[in-house]
C-alpha cells in the first residue's frame, strides 16, 4: 500500500446524456440552478405500480450520433454510451481512427445492460415463440456491447470491457481504466457508464423492495438525500463518459486538462444483498485507501460527490463512513448529492459523479443537494443545501456504492496540484 | 393472400431493416455483397418477410437466397401458404 505509481491521468474530455441535459453546459447549468430532472414515466404506462415518476432522458436524437440501422441495432444503454464517447471525444479533440489502434481503449460500465431488449424478447417469445426472437437480441441485451460499438464507431482497439458492480459499476470502470492508463497499458481511455433500465421489470422490481420514491405527485421533490422527508431513490437514465489520457501525452499535445484521476480504490462490505453496512465499514476503508493512492491526506479533501441516494439507510451509513475517516475535517469539507437533481443512473452514475467532480474542480463551484428543507440530524454534514456554493477545491472524491457491497471511490484533483503529498507531485515531474 | 405482389412493398420492407433507401433494392443484387447485409440482417429481413408475406422460408431455401430477385421469385411463387406462425422455420 502507499501512493499512487505510475503516470499522472489527465481528464481532457466529457460527454453527457443525461435527464437534465444532454451536453455539458445544459447539464452544468442545471446542476449549479439547482433543477431537477424528475418528472412522470413517459417510456411506458407504469399502470397502478407505486411509484410512476422517474428522471428520463428528454429529446434525445440517436441520428446524430450513428446512422438509422446502427440506431435500430443498438438497446437504449448502447445508444446512449456512444453519444456520450463521441461527444467526450469531441470534447477532448481526440480521434482515435488516427492513432495506433492500442492506444486507445473502453470501458463502458453498466448496472443491467440492455435489460429493456430483454424484456421486450421475453414478450415475443411468451406471444410467439421462440422463432420470433430477435437476431440481435443477444448483442442487443449484453451488457458489454456499449463498449465494442464505441470501438467500432470511433475506432478504438485497445482495452475494452465493461465492469458490472450495480451502482458503482462506473466508478469501478474509471478506476480501472485510469489504471490502465497509469500502467501505460494505453494512452488514452474512454470511460464511463450507461444505463437505460426504467422498464416495467425494473421499476416493478424495486418497487417490489421499497427502494424507490412514490411521492408521484411532486417528482421534482421526490429525491431529497439526507432529508427527513426522503422515502428511496428515483430511477434515473443516461450515460457519461470521460477521457482519461496519460498526462504526458496530454501535455504535450497541448490539451486543455479539466482534472486529473488522483487515485481509485475498491472494497467489499461483506454485509448484505441490498443493505449497507450500518457502520460504514467497507465505504471507509475504500475512501481511506482512495486518499492514500492519490499520495494524499485527508484534510485535503475539499468536496464529496455523495453516494447519496437518498435512502435513509444508505444516507446515514455514508455521513457514519465519512466521519470515521475524515474525523473532525468531515465538518469542514462539502459533501453534495446530486442524486437529489438527476436521479440515480445506477450503472452511470459512478461516471456522471466523477465528471461532477470534474467540473466543480475546472469551474470552482459547488453544486447542491437539493430538496434538503428539513435535514436528517443523523446526516449533519455541510451537505450545499438547495444552493450552488462557489468554492476552489484541489481534491474531490467521488463515492458509489453498489448492491452487493460493491464501493469504490474515486479521488479528483486539480491537474498540477501543489500539494503537500509529495509522491504524486514527484510523479508529475518525473 | 392471393393477389399480385407489390414490389415495392418488398423494397420498403427490405429498405428499413437494411437501414437504405428502397430505389436501392433491385432484384439482381446480392442481400450481402451489394447491400451490406449481415448474417443477423438476413435472419430479421426473413423473419420479417415471413410474417408479411405469411411464408414459411425453410432452411434449404434460405441458403439459396443470395439476391433480391431469389427472394421476389420465392415470394411469388409461395406467398399465403402458411397458416401457422409456429411453421416458421427461421429462428
Amino acid at each position: 500500500m502507499g501512493s499512487a505509481v505510475g503516470r499522472p491521468v489527465a481528464v481532457t474530455g466529457l460527454g453527457f446524456v443525461t435527464p437534465i441535459g444532454n451536453d455539458t453546459e445544459t447539464v452544468w447549468a442545471n446542476l449549479v440552478e439547482g433543477r431537477s430532472g424528475v418528472g412522470p414515466i413517459t417510456l411506458f404506462d407504469p399502470g397502478d405500480l407505486p411509484t410512476r415518476i422517474a428522471a428520463e432522458v428528454k429529446g434525445f436524437e440517436p441520428e446524430r450520433f450513428m446512422d438509422r440501422k446502427a440506431a435500430r441495432h443498438l438497446a437504449r444503454y448502447s445508444q446512449f454510451g456512444l453519444a456520450a464517447a463521441r461527444m467526450a471525444l469531441d470534447d477532448a479533440g481526440v480521434d482515435p481512427s488516427r492513432l495506433d489502434p492500442d492506444a486507445v481503449g473502453v470501458v463502458l460500465s453498466s448496472g443491467v445492460g440492455g435489460i429493456d431488449e430483454v424484456e421486450r424478447n421475453q414478450a415475443t417469445l411468451m406471444a410467439r415463440g421462440p422463432r420470433r426472437i430477435s437476431p440481435f437480441a443477444v448483442p442487443m441485451m449484453i451488457a458489454d456491447m456499449g463498449a465494442g460499438v464505441i470501438a467500432m464507431h470511433v475506432g478504438a482497439g485497445g482495452p475494452n470491457f465493461a465492469v458490472v458492480s450495480a451502482c458503482a459499476s462506473s466508478a469501478h470502470g474509471i478506476g480501472e481504466a485510469a489504471e490502465i492508463v497509469r500502467r501505460g497499458d494505453a494512452e488514452v481511455m474512454l470511460a464511463g457508464g450507461s444505463e437505460a433500465a426504467i422498464t416495467p421489470l425494473m421499476l416493478g422490481a424495486f418497487c417490489q423492495i421499497q427502494a424507490v420514491s412514490t411521492r408521484n405527485d411532486a417528482p421534482e421533490r421526490a429525491c431529497r438525500p439526507f432529508d427527513t422527508g426522503r422515502d428511496g431513490f428515483v430511477m434515473g437514465e443516461g450515460a457519461v463518459m470521460l477521457v482519461l489520457e496519460d498526462g504526458e501525452r496530454a501535455r504535450r499535445r497541448g490539451a486543455r486538462v479539466l482534472a486529473e484521476i488522483g487515485g481509485y480504490a475498491a472494497t467489499a462490505d461483506m454485509y448484505h444483498y441490498t443493505a449497507p453496512d450500518p457502520e460504514g465499514r467497507g465505504a471507509s476503508r475504500a475512501m481511506r485507501k482512495a486518499v492514500t493512492r492519490a499520495g494524499l491526506e485527508p484534510e485535503q479533501v475539499g468536496y464529496i460527490n455523495a453516494h447519496g441516494t437518498s435512502t435513509r439507510l444508505g444516507d446515514i451509513a455514508e455521513t457514519i463512513a465519512i466521519k470515521r475517516v475524515f474525523g473532525e475535517h468531515a465538518r469542514r469539507l462539502a459533501v453534495s448529492s446530486t442524486k437529489s437533481m438527476v436521479g440515480h443512473l445506477l450503472g452511470a452514475a459512478g461516471a456522471f459523479e466523477a465528471a461532477v467532480c470534474v467540473l466543480a474542480i475546472d469551474r470552482g463551484v459547488l453544486p447542491p443537494t437539493i430538496n434538503l428543507e428539513s435535514p436528517d440530524p443523523e446526516c449533519d454534514l455541510d451537505h450545499v443545501a438547495n444552493h450552488a456554493r462557489p468554492a476552489r477545491v484541489d481534491v474531490a472524491l467521488s463515492n458509489s456504492f453498489g448492491f452487493g457491497g460493491h464501493n469504490a471511490c474515486v479521488v479528483v484533483q486539480r491537474p498540477g496540484r501543489n500539494g503537500t503529498a509529495a509522491p504524486a507531485a514527484d510523479q508529475r515531474t518525473s | 393472400m392471393t393477389d399480385a405482389l407489390d414490389f415495392r412493398e418488398l423494397q420498403t420492407l427490405a429498405a428499413e431493416i437494411l437501414g437504405i433507401e428502397p430505389e436501392r433494392v433491385q432484384l439482381p443484387l446480392s442481400f450481402a455483397h451489394d447491400l451490406a447485409a449481415d448474417s443477423l440482417d438476413i435472419v430479421e429481413l426473413m423473419m420479417a418477410v415471413e410474417d408479411r408475406y405469411a411464408v414459411a422460408l425453410p432452411e434449404q431455401e434460405l441458403e439459396q437466397m443470395k439476391s433480391v430477385g431469389d427472394l421476389w421469385r420465392y415470394l411469388l411463387a409461395h406467398h399465403g401458404e402458411r397458416t401457422s406462425e409456429r411453421d416458421a422455420v427461421v429462428g
